[in-house]
């Protein structure tokens, strides 16, 4: 897929207006008919830092970024050597750089591309009103090959509400830079010609997961600020309230949390959004909500951890605590996306889920997925809906937690008479009552584990791809270069299996055994430092015996070349 | 509260808030009391069982809503106040109460505390403080003397102020604040029935004696006096706890401002929110 793509990336001080650029370019390219997709690349500091936005344009859908790119455009070098390791120069790329802003670091010099001179702060001293982003994105977007006309209508588009002083210098910003474009060699790489027009939908993983928390009937959020989730909290802000919900901003994790348990118990569908710090101050209320029997949804947009980490990058590694977390045996349910519009799925699902079995549910989204912006094909439409298992039965003979061969309890809601009952974190029998007596706890464990394992979850546990002898096993983001590579050594006629798991916990073991049944060699991906999926995978089913596992903590992308290699080399130990 | 409540405290079967269930209680226990004037004040305001919610934290305190016949929510250590706002909030048409002990509210949930009373959600928050953690055998509360030395955690004394929860409320920005004995079964309900009936953040502090880890405060009832006039006016009220001595008891803030309200948005539909999402071209 990768020649069939320009892979490019805008870089420059935070506060440079990189993200913008880059966006407006995605946008621009969307409406040219390109599939595309933005991820976001930055220091913890707000302003200052060094900041990347990492594009790559297609006509085919694509949702992960290229191992190299076509074209990097410097605004500034501030602190670029960051980025070193991760925006991969040869001598097929161009770098266009500003003179003015001094000599292009090391990495950039010794890789062979050819720099051309671009004198962007220049021009903006120049023409009063410019932006040196803007320029860029005229000067790309003309030299790429988009239409220059689409993307002043993005522009206007986008600035409209700003009024028609700064749509006027973003425009004269954009000429700028289309006839700087003009100036310029032919690129090596052309962009592909756009698709046949096809729906296609703008959105970020963030975005996602508030959509398909709406779509499934969520009507309560509570939710502290924490990078990189706080973009789910501010689009449900906007728009809980215009379908008759709400949010609130709590005072911090340990209130959001139990703000949503306040709301599901009165029978409003509830989530929360988080990252790490801020998961591991819900634990205690997760166990909560799992022996109280309250469904809710809390997002985790994983970033690099522990403690504070890099907020900025994303990881994996908050996989443990998502199943593991909280004391006791407090069994939840643990989701992933694998793509930005799976997001929205999968969020619907998790809320489904959360609402049938009475439990809490987590998902796993992470930074790179987060804050990813792509024009992806239009999601499904919505197929997953709140529904909660209510009693008919109120008054004598009520007991909330009455055992039956599903493990699920009717439920009363307040309001609801004769069906009155204490919720409780306190070990209970079926009335609600606490018990300290062993029989009871465990008759009451004992249900709450049948209920997931009585429940029939389906196809959409996992997705699986492909066939043969090898396999590629995943979840979540890394699924999206895997995908790629497998394609990649599919076109080779090297037949591999995907196998991405979406349901991580409770995990279908034996759709997951049937599913490596016919398979020799597999190779686990995974972005976390202790290899924890590879961990938990090994705790539940045998793995074929010839297994590697491709482990990385964040925030170094793992690229799909670098899959296609792991697999490439699996074949070849075995064969030596 | 008129006289017309105590009427009716004595005409309304109270016993209809009370469930079946035996308190763990210490016998001789303050919190029986609180229990008592509370379901009296629940029957005195005619409210319906399935229409209030209990929410507490943990603590002896804390085991309240499951003696009472209503909705109850019991969940973990200092986030009654958190639970009982989601709900609140969410759940408009019910009438909210958390509760809890001094440990509970001043200490692990100190923070909840202080939003509680600058958000003001339309709720009651009912604190039985017996300046003492009860549930965890008799350590120091953040209400407790500060040369207390009943506790093996902190035998020389905490060497810290007692908290003054009043203060503090009041000055986090809560529109009701009264302060009741659980010993004085009449008073009680009058206050409770008031602030259930106060739309907005009502916080009751109720000394509730611990008979168990501090048998002094059999004493309480010598030293509790009323004397708080409520007032809406912030300047009189701090002006009143300045002569304070912790045993005053009576309403000594009530200034209703807007509660915490939902955000209003112009009604629109979800597939109208997703159509935002398609690409223009
Ligand atoms: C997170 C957590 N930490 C500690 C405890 C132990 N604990 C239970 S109740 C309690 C103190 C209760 O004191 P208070 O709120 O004053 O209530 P009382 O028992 O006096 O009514 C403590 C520390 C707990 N349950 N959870
Ligand atoms: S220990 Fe104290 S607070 Fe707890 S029940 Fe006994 S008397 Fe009441």
């Amino acid at each position: 897929m990768s020649s069939d793509s320009l892979s490019l990336a805008l870089i420059g001080s935070g506060g440079a207006g990189v993200m913008t650029a880059g966006q407006t370019l995605l946008d621009a390219a969307a409406a040219c008919g390109l599939y595309g997709l933005m991820t976001r690349a930055t220091g913890p500091q707000i302003r200052g830092g060094e900041a990347a936005a990492i594009l790559r344009l297609s006509s085919e859908p694509v949702e992960c970024q290229d191992d190299r790119l076509d074209v990097l455009l410097a605004i500034d070098w501030n602190k670029a050597e960051r980025f070193a390791d991760e925006l991969i120069l040869d001598a097929n790329s161009r770098i266009i750089a500003d003179p003015g802003q001094g000599q292009a670091p090391e990495w950039v010099r010794t890789s062979g591309a050819r720099v051309l001179d671009v004198p962007l702060s220049e021009l903006v001293k120049n023409h009063r009103g410019t932006r040196a982003n803007t320029i860029a994105v005229g000067l790309l977007s003309h030299w790429i090959g988009l239409d220059n006309a689409r993307t002043e209508n993005t522009v206007r588009g986008i600035l409209e509400s700003k009024g028609a002083r700064l749509v006027d210098a973003a425009i004269a910003g954009l000429q700028l830079g289309f006839s700087q474009a003009r100036e310029l060699p032919e690129l090596p790489q052309t962009l592909p010609a756009a698709g046949a027009a096809r729906e296609r939908w703008l959105i970020s993983g963030n975005e996602a997961v508030g959509l398909g928390a709406l779509r499934a009937g969520v009507r309560f959020c509570a939710a502290y600020p924490i990078t990189p989730s706080t973009e789910i909290q501010e689009w449900l802000a906007v728009h809980l309230p215009a379908v008759g919900g709400t949010l609130v901003q709590a005072e911090d994790e340990l209130a959001s949390i139990n703000m949503c348990l306040g709301a599901s118990f009165g029978g409003v569908p509830a989530i929360t959004a988080t990252s790490g710090p801020g998961f591991s101050l819900m634990v205690e209320a997760l166990g909560l909500a799992s022996q109280a029997e309250i469904p809710m949804v809390v997002v985790d947009v994983m970033r690099g951890g522990p403690s504070t980490g890099i907020p900025t990058r994303s990881e994996q590694a908050d996989l443990n605590i998502a199943i593991h977390g909280a004391h006791g045996d407090a069994p939840r349910l643990v989701l992933a996306p694998n793509s930005i519009g799976d997001c929205v799925s999968t969020t619907e699902w998790a809320v489904h889920l959360a609402e049938a079995l009475q439990t809490p549910a987590v998902v796993l989204s992470d930074q790179r997925l987060g804050q990813g912006r792509a024009a992806i094909p239009s999601p499904p439409p919505a197929r997953w809906q709140a529904q909660r298992k209510l009693t008919t039965d109120t008054g004598e003979s009520f007991r909330r937690f009455a055992d039956s061969s599903d493990g699920i309890s009717p439920m009363s809601l307040p309001g609801m008479a004769g069906g009155e009952y204490t919720a409780t974190g306190l070990s209970h029998m079926a009335s609600g009552r606490p018990s300290a007596s062993g029989s009871d706890h465990r008759r009451q464990l004992d249900k709450r584990r049948r209920k997931l394992q009585a429940f029939d979850f389906g196809k959409q546990w996992a997705d699986i791809e492909g066939d043969g002898d090898t396999a590629v096993l995943t979840w979540g983001s890394t699924t999206l270069a895997a995908r790629e590579a497998v394609t990649r050594l599919r076109a080779k006629g090297q037949s591999v299996r995907l196998v991405s798991i979406r349901l991580l916990s409770p995990l279908d073991t034996g759709a997951l055994e049937e599913a490596l049944a016919p398979v020799k060699r597999l190779l686990i991906v995974e972005q976390s430092h202790g290899g924890q999926f590879h961990r938990y995978l090994r705790s539940l089913i045998d793995l074929p015996a010839h297994t590697r596992v491709l482990a990385r903590p964040g925030p170094l992308n793992i690229g799909p070349g670098e899959i296609a290699r792991a697999i490439q080399s699996l074949c070849l130990e075995e064969a030596a | 509260m008129s006289s017309a409540v105590e009427k009716q405290i004595s005409i309304l079967g109270h016993k209809d808030f009370k469930s079946d269930y035996k308190p763990v209680w210490c016998a001789g226990c303050g919190d029986f009391g609180v229990l008592n004037a509370l379901t009296k004040a629940m029957a005195a305001l005619e409210l319906q069982p399935e229409n209030v919610a209990m929410i507490a934290g943990i603590g002896c305190s804390s085991r309240i809503p499951a003696y009472t016949s209503v909705y109850g929510f019991h969940g973990v250590h200092g986030r009654a106040l958190p639970l009982a706002a989601g709900l609140a909030i969410s759940r408009p048409d019910l009438t909210v109460i958390a509760t809890g002990g001094d440990g509970d509210g001043f200490s692990i949930g100190g923070n909840h505390f202080l939003h509680a009373c600058r958000r003001n959600v339309d709720m009651t928050y009912l604190v039985m403080d017996n300046t003492v953690y009860g549930m965890t055998k008799g350590q120091a509360s953040p209400t407790t003397e500060c040369d207390w030395t009943g506790s093996k955690l902190s035998p020389q004394g905490t060497g810290q102020p007692p908290l003054q929860p009043l203060e503090i409320a009041l000055a986090a920005g809560a529109p009701y604040i009264a302060r009741a004995f659980s010993n004085s079964p009449n008073d009680l309900a009058r206050t409770m029935a008031e602030a259930l009936s106060f739309r907005g953040f009502s916080f009751v502090q109720i000394l509730s004696p611990c008979i168990t880890f501090r048998p002094d405060q059999l004493g309480w009832k010598k030293r509790v006096h009323a004397g708080f006039e409520a007032t809406d006016n912030r300047a009189a009220a701090f002006a009143a706890l300045a002569d304070d001595d912790g045993f005053t008891t009576g309403t000594l803030y009530r200034a209703p401002r807007p509660c915490h309200a939902s955000a209003r948005a112009e009604e629109t539909t979800v597939q109208a929110i997703q159509d935002q999402f398609g690409v223009k071209t």
